[in-house]
């Protein structure tokens, strides 16, 4: 099905099942351990063996040489797998680094060598009797200093404008012209990557945990050198991904290779010191903002830089996206700069652009605001735009960003902030409240769904989506039932298997929309191939408690499979409505913090955010992701940072005792609000993505609410404690 | 991990002549920090004595007065007993800031002050530690030093102690009650049983080979107000950037000792005696020798601010 002029009325909008708070139905296999995550599949055959992946102890190098004797003498060991003995490996087309070092190691902790064991134990202890031997090279760690040396972003991300920013900003009566700093940052998800590899004669069959999987398919395909109809990826439950599992990553190879090498099955994950280092991870940034208001707080030039690093051949972190779209002014420029770092590979993490960028641009609105002596969310409303600002002949398809504020301000108790800051004391607590909006754009992506309905009336959703926790099996369901008139108990949903229909993926919060307008598209085929068996002639059909009717003529829905059950496929390809529309979803945050004016310590008091994202498919799990972004939002805010050490080139703080993210007891009461909205521009759903707008603009509400409690403005992410501790005026 | 044996001792004496005896020997209480370190080869020992079942977890009143702790006492029990809860406040107050709630109850007395360093570097084998792997040099100095010492460094590592429990225990005055190898015990002031790492770093504390715990005594309560605040990037599971453990009168005399700033509890006589002249006296006594890295100077800014916090409380309470 092609979607290529907006949706008129169809079945979805009934919204019996579509809409409704919904428990998630893989729910109760998951409390009760019957949902094997991907290190626990027992349908494997052949004993099991264990992999345990060696990590480059150097950022940058050669490996001169590499002696496994030792640990091919120990006990249990089956097989030791490195660069000399793997085969020749290809690079998949979404790894910027190879997955497998040597000679060259291209990044701290690439994958060096995989040990295949009788146990985990012996596998982890043999790895660590492998001697390497590394020529060690000078790399570039130091984001700073390789500033100077970046070069400008091309294709989607070269420089973009409108009017004359330079002069505009020079002639502005009210300026700002700050740099802010967000750091690199980890996904640190509870599951890490992890793979079952097992082999029959050419065809390998992998158990993962992927976000993308036709993208690892191809990848590992292409990484090993096999025809992609010889491989197949299984990843029906994945313990959270954050973007950081998006792509092929080494638990995949070294599994298929460790398993090639032994004749065996293999497990393996990722050990957790390891995931910083050898994964992906969001790069740090730094970023110029310029604005330019008149007096009436109009904004008349906008202009946002941003720096980042990546290893060659890697990718700029956009995070001037949002800016070319959320504030309306005339005079505009946006640019993004890439430098070449020797760190770990960067690459996307949940909101992947407007997640940093938000975190500054938020901010520096804020500083605006208080310049022009307005209040921030009234600010905010004055620059709307309900059109893109860089090509005004363009509208959004939807953009309901004012009503967002208003409702989050009344809602929130806005009118009690005060203005000026480090007014409101509570005991030792000083304490503040701060808005920012919310961004993000809504991608969407192709998707294909294969629909069965059973003989007994039921019907079966099969796709290669995936549900990283975030819900998809439940709305793929709700879906399901709605459109073909059954209850959700009579819906089953098959994700994440590799050999069913192409679908979306998970990722860039695409996958809800993109993937149920899939399955939509699938069952139109299928309503109409019920209706066909049913030999009911012309007319609109009516799926509705089990029957089907046109006109006056009605059937059990079960009895058009009486004959055998009814299969159909289809996806959804989207048109240039994206061209013609600007597709964004829209929020605001409001947060109020108290900062202890002893020791600086930022504890958040409450939070509440309104999200406009299009129709809300299901209440109770779009409200979990913005929560759980909301507490990401807090992480990035107040304490996650990977640590460069610039001399050893690498993240120090690789676990999660060194990597804080956020625990219970900094999280408070979170409250989430959704605008009743239904976008037809977007996909016969009229739903849009809302899992990653839930993190855009918190860090900055944080942010600005810790100005207003205190008066002292930080503008390098975490806003740890020593920032600002010598600025919280003297204690006795 | 490395393969290793396993015995269970059959009394304190035992356990203490064996792991002298039988090179590579160690004991193994809560396991909660050994076995991490054992999983990551930064501990290395062949042997493991379990000194669990010895009868050392039970919490006794000392004759005259004062409490003794058994070494094998579980972190949460010491915290939760009514005796120290009246009369050692800070002592609980430190305990339940520390780790989890699973953890305290697995962790004991013994292996709570034992516990190594969190210094980065420390876990990561790939990278030089005098306290790890003596001699190969000192990766956090020059390096991400935010969470380490600033005072009582040394050029050849600049850790923390992480325990919360140890900084209570030295403003109590607790003594290390220990049994050796021939049979003889001591005690050891909490003052001294923790050791700077000058440039023998790889050195914790001053107990001698096969040397077992096997009680921490605490003297006759000491009146005033029982403090401890903990200051850390998020609110509850993680180590301490500063901590002060203070025991504060009503005349503004008393005790105070600081985690999370040296190789060990930091506290200071001559310090103590400034408490009521404020927190600036106090913090410019305890850092008078400091020789902060540039990401950890704020510590000794916190550290002030955080005694001016406890002093006002004390005085508010
Ligand atoms: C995730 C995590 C978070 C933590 N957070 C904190 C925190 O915030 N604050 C804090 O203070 N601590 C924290 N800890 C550390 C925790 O307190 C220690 O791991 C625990 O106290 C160690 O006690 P154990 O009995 O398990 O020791 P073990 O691991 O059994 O032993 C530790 C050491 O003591 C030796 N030993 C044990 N018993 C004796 C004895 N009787 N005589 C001589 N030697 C002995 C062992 O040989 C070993 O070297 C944390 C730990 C973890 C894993
Ligand atoms: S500070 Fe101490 S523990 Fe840390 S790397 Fe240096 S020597 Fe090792």
């Amino acid at each position: 099905m092609k979607f290529d002029t907006p949706a008129g009325t169809n079945p979805i909008d009934r919204m019996t099942v579509v809409g409704k708070p919904t428990p998630r139905i893989d729910g109760p296999l998951k409390v009760s351990g019957q949902a094997p995550y991907a290190y626990e599949h027992q349908d494997v055959p052949g004993k099991m063996a264990y992999g345990y992946i060696l990590g480059s102890a150097v950022a940058k190098g050669t490996i001169r040489s590499i002696d496994t004797a030792r640990a091919e003498r120990a006990a249990g060991v089956v097989a030791v797998v490195t660069h000399r003995n793997a085969g020749k490996l290809g690079k998949g087309r979404m790894n910027t680094a190879h997955l497998l070092a040597g000679p060259q190691v291209e990044h701290y902790h690439q994958a060096v060598a995989v040990v295949v064991a009788e146990t985990f134990e012996q596998a982890r202890a043999a790895a660590a009797l492998i001697d390497v031997d590394y020529a060690r090279d000078a790399g570039r760690f130091d984001l700073v200093a390789a500033k100077p040396d970046a070069k400008e972003g091309t294709g989607s991300d070269a420089p973009s404008g409108a009017g004359d920013f330079e002069g505009a900003f020079a002639g502005a009566p009210v300026q700002i012209d700050e740099t802010y700093t967000t750091p690199d940052q980890s996904h640190a998800m509870m599951e890490p990557h992890a793979t079952i590899a097992a082999w029959e004669g050419g065809k390998l069959t992998v158990w993962t945990a992927n976000q993308m999987i036709n993208w690892g398919l191809k990848d590992l395909a292409a990484t090993l050198q096999l025809p992609v109809e010889n491989v197949r990826l299984i990843s029906p439950y994945i313990g959270g991904g954050f973007g950081g599992k998006l792509f092929l990553r080494a638990d995949v190879l070294m599994a298929a290779l460790g398993a090639r090498a032994a004749k065996r099955p293999v497990k393996l994950a990722l050990q957790r010191p390891l995931m910083a280092n050898n994964t992906t991870h969001r790069p740090a940034t730094i970023q110029r903002i310029r604005l330019g208001c008149a007096r009436d707080g109009k904004i008349t030039a906008i202009g946002h830089e941003s720096w980042s690093g990546d290893l060659e051949g890697g990718g700029p972190e956009a995070a001037t996206q949002q800016t070319k779209l959320l504030y309306a002014g005339a005079n505009r420029m946006t640019a993004l700069r890439l430098a070449v770092l020797d760190l770990p590979e960067a690459n996307a993490m949940r909101a992947p652009g407007e997640a940093p960028g938000m975190m500054a641009l938020e901010i520096a609105i804020d500083e605006m605001a208080e310049k022009l002596g307005m209040d921030p969310v009234a600010f905010r409303v004055l620059n709307d735009t309900q059109v893109d600002p860089e090509n005004p002949e363009r509208p959004f398809s939807q953009r309901n960003l004012v009503r967002c504020m208003e409702e989050g301000a009344q809602r929130f108790g806005w009118n009690r902030r005060k203005a000026k800051p480090g007014q409101v004391r509570d005991g030792r607590w000083l304490v503040g409240m701060g808005v920012a909006a919310a961004f993000r754009n809504n991608l969407n992506q192709k998707s294909g769904a294969r629909v069965r309905l059973s003989t007994s009336g039921e019907v079966s959703v099969e796709t290669d989506m995936t549900d990283i926790g975030t819900g998809t099996y439940t709305i793929i369901a709700q879906t399901a039932a709605e459109m073909m008139g059954v209850p959700l108990a009579k819906v089953n949903v098959k994700l994440g298997d590799s050999s069913a229909p192409v679908s979306a993926g998970s990722g860039g919060q695409w996958g809800a929309n993109s993937s149920t307008s899939g399955v939509y598209a699938a069952c139109v085929k299928l309503r109409e191939a019920v209706v066909a068996k049913l030999g009911f002639g012309p007319g609109e059909a009516v799926f509705e408690g089990g029957q089907v009717r046109v006109g006056n003529r009605t059937a059990d829905i079960a009895s058009a499979a009486r004959g055998g059950e009814i299969v159909v496929e289809d996806s959804i390809e989207f048109g240039d409505l994206a061209k013609k529309f600007q597709q964004s979803t829209f929020g605001a945050h409001f947060v109020e913090v108290a900062v202890d004016r002893y020791t600086g310590e930022t504890r958040v008091r409450r939070m509440l955010a309104v999200c406009a994202a299009g129709r809300i498919l299901n209440p109770t799990s779009a409200r979990s992701q913005v929560i759980g972004a909301m507490t990401m939002g807090v992480g990035g805010a107040l304490m996650e940072e990977l640590a460069v050490d610039k001399r050893f080139g690498f993240f120090v703080n690789h676990d999660l005792a060194g990597y804080e993210v956020p625990v219970h007891a900094d999280i408070p009461h979170q409250d989430v609000v959704f605008l009743d909205e239904a976008d037809d521009k977007v996909s016969p759903m009229k739903a849009k993505g809302v899992g990653e707008l839930g993190l855009c603009g918190v860090g900055a509400a944080v942010a600005n609410a810790i100005y207003n409690a205190t008066g002292v403005r930080i503008r390098e992410y975490p806003i740890t404690l020593d920032k600002h501790l010598d600025r919280l005026g003297e204690v006795a | 991990m490395r393969p290793f044996t396993y015995e269970r001792a059959t009394s304190a004496q035992d356990a203490a002549a064996k792991a002298a005896s039988m090179p590579g020997a160690r004991f193994i209480a809560g396991g909660t920090n050994l076995l991490d370190l054992m999983k990551l080869e930064i501990e290395t020992p062949t042997h493991l004595i379990d000194v669990n079942g010895l009868g050392m977890d039970k919490i006794e009143e000392i004759d005259g007065g004062g409490l003794r702790i058994g070494a094998l006492v579980r972190n949460t029990d010491l915290a939760a007993d009514k005796r120290v809860r009246e009369d050692y406040a800070v002592l609980t107050r430190a305990l339940v800031a520390g780790a989890s709630g699973q953890l305290r109850n697995k962790a004991t007395t013994a292996g709570n002050l034992l516990q190594r360093t969190r210094c980065p570097y420390f876990y990561d084998v790939n990278m030089p530690c005098n306290k790890r792997k003596p001699g190969s040099g000192c990766a956090a100095i020059g390096g991400f030093s935010r969470q380490l010492a600033v005072v009582g460094t040394s050029e050849a590592c600049i850790a923390t102690h992480p325990s919360d429990m140890a900084v209570a225990m030295r403003v109590l005055d607790a003594s290390v009650e220990t049994i050796r190898p021939d049979g003889t015990t001591r005690a050891i002031s909490i003052a001294e049983f923790h050791r700077l790492p000058g440039d023998t770093p790889h050195r914790d504390t001053v107990l001698d080979k096969g040397e077992m715990i096997i009680s921490v005594a605490l003297p006759r309560q000491r009146g005033g107000t029982h403090i401890y605040r903990k200051v850390r990037d998020r609110a509850s599971y993680a180590f301490a950037l500063v901590s002060v453990a203070a025991v504060i009168g009503r005349d503004g005399r008393g005790a105070v000792a600081l985690g999370g700033v040296a190789h060990k509890p930091w506290r200071e006589a001559e310090a103590d005696a400034l408490l009521p002249k404020g927190a600036g006296p106090v913090a410019d006594r305890l850092f008078a020798e400091a020789a902060p890295r540039e990401d950890n100077a704020f510590k000794i800014t916190l550290a002030k601010r955080t005694i001016a916090s406890v002093i006002a409380e004390a005085r508010e309470a």
